[in-house]
């Protein structure tokens, strides 16, 4: 079910019929997947009837009796959250997230916290503390990462939307990868307060749905100033539902042809550009755009992001929350803390960004790579001036098996290319679901063939700073016209 | 110039906690004293997932310390991380600034005061930033074992004031740092208590021959005393000098010092010194400070100590050590003065009524604040008192016991004087019949005085006093007793 159609059901039946659906959904299928670290059954029925009792309030709230799950690195007042992570495994927050109360408020109903990687570090979700999430459509593969769990929560209809947070692509690529709709908004148009920081001026909370207007609904509810967050964005939020009008007549959408010639799957590639025919046939505009710094925007996310990473994982030092080992010594402490209480990944960037940061290397790449980072933004700047929206692949393979890339960091991180572009320049982009992987053995990077096919793929869209109702509407007309988003994965349909 | 030789270098590294009611980043109080741990919440104890907004109490604050010394505010600054590891650190890092500070370039000029010595001491910079919780090593049953950490602290907003090494004496440098504490508590900026750690001074000492380049410095940490900075840097002085007479070298290092002892020891060396590995605080916006914002903060900056005094001296012929005394030791006394003496009192007069009765007064009540005072006996009804000496109404003795009931009921001068009868007798017939009483009963000393015994005069005045209860004006009975006795 859609976000809408749960609201149907709500008013039809109630919240608690709804949530207890969704509860039982949950404990069927969760085992196989592996996508909530927590749930929080009781808790959700109390909170489901508790707004039966109360129609009235409820009548009007956007989102009311609607079951939500909430990756694990957003915290929740009461509600263990982990970020899947040894170091905060039993970690249980005194307050919660912004947009944990501002869903809350809209009448949401919070089922559980999902399975990502460990502190929102990889591409995969095999990072996580907790053993990998797995792909509804494909069960031996990943989900993709970070926001693994919520995508496949909503993919496998255990909830009809999930928050995920988005460094480098960690909503979009495993949206794309599980069949859903996931959107990044603008750096600083939703609050970041209460998020678990991987890398600060990358980092931004966005959902995960089913459909576009679900996203759009839900950003209704999470976008907009906070006074607990000082790079949070004043700018007026619009009713972002009203902009899906279905009418990309004169839209102009730029595509980076020369960014897309090597490595990207072939059916990939093919299924973008059949999107894109849909897309023009609507009466949109295909333009070509040059991004000639694009190219360097991995390399550069890897140095922005490990070293404000560095940073903002210091404070889990065993003192005062969190795991903490034993030792006579307080050096001692710190380092036998840290070295059992990470997973490999983090570990892995924390040294790579304490690198990056050190005397006499600071210049060299921490400043280099934010000065490349303003090269990017001003590719994208001058591409804009010219087009409403860029749209590339969000991912260049579907799904890979699980374990067949994590013993391999630089190839993981190469899954990242066409994402990180829209964390390093701020701007918004949106995964939309765009076709099925056919069958065997078309990969042209040859090491990620799908034996069973019929994988998702995802298109992704970018649009100009704080303008999320283009891209919105853009996503919304191409989903009108095809029906990858009602196709449910075969766990589901062969039950 | 040392008699080896050798100049000393110094420049002061300050810290001032502001003094605003919640921290720089989150709303929790700076009160001091409270119980460990109490004023804390998810921002200033590093929770997962919290975030830092800057205080905007805190920046008027900074600025109006930066204006104060003469700095250059920036329009755009920016705050950085400071990273490092340690138990009161809640975040692993301190949100400073680095590359670009709040203010730069301000200067106390050569003389400009007392303490102030013959060449501009030159302001580097001003950059804020948070203060550390506080470690708690003993006190607790287990204190053998464990330290505690009290982060009520942690959050404090502070402001580092960095001057470039211009001092060549420790005595400066000592006056210095407590020409800024009189400054910053003038400014309501800082609270000047040392002792609960409001103030502290990093002094960074080199010696070198005069003319040569900078020597090899080493930094003397937390100097929260005008005595130990002056100590610290003068042992500190004495010992580079040692080391470079016997042909060694100075080696550059952070040091403390042990005021029992009377020295500074090793804390670690260049080698050992921290990466901190800055970088801009990406959960900060950049600090803009408008030009219309720096005007109105710089309007509410009160007269500067050092300018007050110079005033002082200049406008009420006050000696600099009264001038002082009125503007450093209590500068709300000195206002009271002021007052008094714009509703009319006699300056000198003033002075010492201040300095003297009022001042003792103060001490008993135990209070710096003239507030308390200046409530029962208001500046102006101070100068009315000394108006009614002045008039010869009441005498300077009587005065004292005026100002006494005054400060108890709160009544003015006036009042005072009439309810207790204390107008002084001013008329001559009434005093001529006193003093004719007086002569009358006192035949033998009379007779003493007409023989020449002058002293007995003295004796007889004090017989009329006596008469009038202490009541007749004295200059008034002199004069009318040695007519009387002429006649």
């Amino acid at each position: 079910m859609t976000i809408r159609e749960v609201r149907e059901a709500v008013r039809a039946r109630s919240a608690a019929d709804v949530c207890a659906d969704a509860l039982a959904r949950i404990e069927t299928l969760n085992p196989q997947l592996n996508a909530f670290n927590t749930v929080v059954a009781d808790q959700a029925m109390a909170r489901a009837e508790a707004i039966d009792r109360e129609p009235d309030r409820w009548r009007d709230a956007p989102l009311a009796g609607v079951p939500i799950a909430v990756k694990d690195n957003l915290c929740t007042r009461g509600i263990r959250t982990t970020a899947s992570s040894r170091m905060l495994e039993h970690y249980v927050p005194p307050y919660d997230a912004t947009v944990v109360s501002r869903l809350e408020r809209a009448g949401g109903v919070i089922v559980g916290k999902t399975n990502c990687d460990e502190f929102a570090m990889g591409s995969s979700n095999e990072t996580s503390a907790f053993g990998p999430v797995r792909n509804p459509w494909a069960l031996d593969r990943i989900p993709g990462g970070t926001s693994g769990g919520s995508a496949a929560a909503v993919a496998a209809r255990l909830t009809p939307m999930a928050l995920g947070s988005d460094t480098g692509g960690s909503i979009r690529q495993p949206a794309s990868l599980c069949g859903v709709v996931g959107l990044k908004p603008t750096y600083g148009r939703v609050s970041r307060y209460g998020l678990i920081a991987h890398a600060s001026s990358l980092d931004q909370v966005g959902p995960l749905t089913r459909t576009v207007y679900d996203a759009a609904l839900t950003l209704n509810v999470l976008a907009g100033s906070d006074e607990a967050d000082a790079t949070c964005a004043a700018e007026p939020v619009p009713d972002y539902t009203a902009a899906l009008t279905g009418d990309v007549r004169g839209t102009r959408i730029g595509i980076p042809r020369a960014l897309l010639e090597q490595g990207v799957d072939a059916e990939v590639s093919g299924a973008m550009d059949a999107a894109l025919d849909v897309l023009k046939a609507r009466g949109a505009t295909l333009v070509d755009v040059d991004l000639p710094h694009a190219c360097f925007a991995t390399p550069v996310y890897y140095l922005v992001s490990t070293a404000e990473a560095s940073s903002n994982l210091a404070r889990y030092d065993g003192v005062r929350y969190g795991f903490r080992a034993k030792d006579e010594s307080l050096r001692g402490m710190y380092a036998k803390t840290r070295a059992r209480g990470f997973g490999a990944e983090v570990k892995r960037r924390i040294m790579l960004g304490t690198y990056v940061l050190s005397a006499g290397y600071y210049d060299a790449y921490y400043l280099k790579a934010q000065q490349v980072r303003t090269l990017v933004l001003r590719d994208y700047d001058r591409a804009f001036a010219d087009v409403d929206v860029v749209a590339m692949p969000t991912s260049p393979l579907p799904a890979v098996r699980i374990g067949e890339r994590v013993s391999d960091p630089v190839q993981m991180y190469l899954m990242d290319v066409f994402t990180v572009s829209a964390n390093l320049s701020g701007l918004p982009a949106i995964s939309v679901p765009c076709g099925f992987t056919r069958g065997p053995g078309v990969s042209k990077l040859g090491d990620a063939a799908s034996s069973e096919g019929g994988l998702p793929i995802g298109l992704q869209l970018m649009g100009r700073r704080f303008d999320e109702a283009t891209l919105l509407r853009v996503a919304d007309a191409y989903e009108r016209d095809t029906e990858w988003s009602t196709q449910p994965p075969p766990l589901i349909s062969n039950r | 110039m040392e008699p080896s030789g050798y100049e000393a270098v110094i420049g002061l590294e300050i810290h001032a906690q502001l003094r605003t009611a919640s921290k720089i980043f989150c709303g929790c109080s700076t009160a001091f004293g409270a119980k460990p741990n109490t004023h804390v919440c998810p921002v200033c104890l590093g929770l997962p997932g919290a975030l830092p907004v800057l205080n905007r109490a805190a920046v008027d604050c900074a600025i109006r310390a930066a204006l104060a010394l003469g700095c250059a505010v920036q329009e755009r600054s920016i705050f950085a991380r400071k990273n490092y590891f340690y138990p009161d650190l809640p975040k692993g890092y301190q949100i400073s600034q680095y590359e670009l500070p709040l203010a730069v370039g301000g200067m106390v000029a050569a003389k400009s005061d007392d303490w102030a010595p013959d060449y501009d001491i030159r302001i580097t910079r001003i950059h804020m930033e948070e203060d550390a919780g506080k470690l708690l090593h003993d006190g607790f049953g287990d204190s053998d074992r464990r330290s505690y950490v009290d982060l009520n602290r942690a959050g404090t907003p502070l402001i580092e004031i960095v001057t470039e090494p211009d001092f060549r004496d420790a005595r400066h440098a000592a006056g210095f740092f407590g020409y800024l504490r009189e400054l910053l508590v003038a400014l309501g900026v800082n609270d000047g208590n040392m002792e609960e750690g409001s103030l502290r001074c990093d002094a960074n000492v080199s010696v070198r021959k005069p003319g040569a380049p900078l020597g090899t410095k080493a930094e003397i940490k937390n100097l929260n005393s005008f005595r130990f900075l002056e100590e610290a840097i003068e042992y500190e002085r004495a010992r580079q000098i040692d080391v470079l007479e016997s042909g060694e070298r100075v080696v550059q290092e952070t040091r403390l010092w042990d005021s029992g002892a009377k020295h500074t020891v090793s804390m670690r060396s260049k080698e050992e010194a921290h990466d901190y590995r800055y970088f801009p605080e990406p959960d900060l916006p950049a600090l803009i400070v408008r030009p219309e914002r720096i005007a109105a903060v710089r309007a509410t900056i009160p007269e500067l100590p050092a300018v007050w005094r110079r005033r002082l001296v200049a406008d009420h012929q006050l000696t600099p050590a009264d001038a002082s005394m009125l503007t450093h030791v209590r500068p709300s006394l000195g206002r009271y003065f002021e007052e008094a003496v714009r509703a009319g009192a006699d300056a000198k007069t003033a002075k010492n009524w201040v300095l003297g009765l009022i001042s003792a007064k103060m001490n008993d009540l135990g209070s710096d604040d003239a507030e308390l005072l200046a409530e029962k006996v208001p500046a102006a009804g101070l100068a009315a008192l000394l108006a009614l000496v002045d008039d010869g109404a009441i005498s300077g003795s009587m005065a004292k016991g005026v100002f006494e009931t005054m400060f108890v009921t709160g009544q003015t001068a006036g009042a005072v004087v009439a309810a207790q009868g204390l107008a002084q007798i001013d008329d001559e017939s009434q005093i001529v019949a006193l003093i004719a009483d007086v002569l009358a009963a006192n035949a033998g000393p009379v007779a003493d005085f007409r023989g020449g015994k002058t002293s007995a005069f003295g004796f007889l005045v004090g017989k009329v006093m006596k008469a009038a209860a202490g009541k007749a004006n004295p200059t008034r009975v002199n004069e009318l007793l040695k007519r009387a006795l002429e006649a």
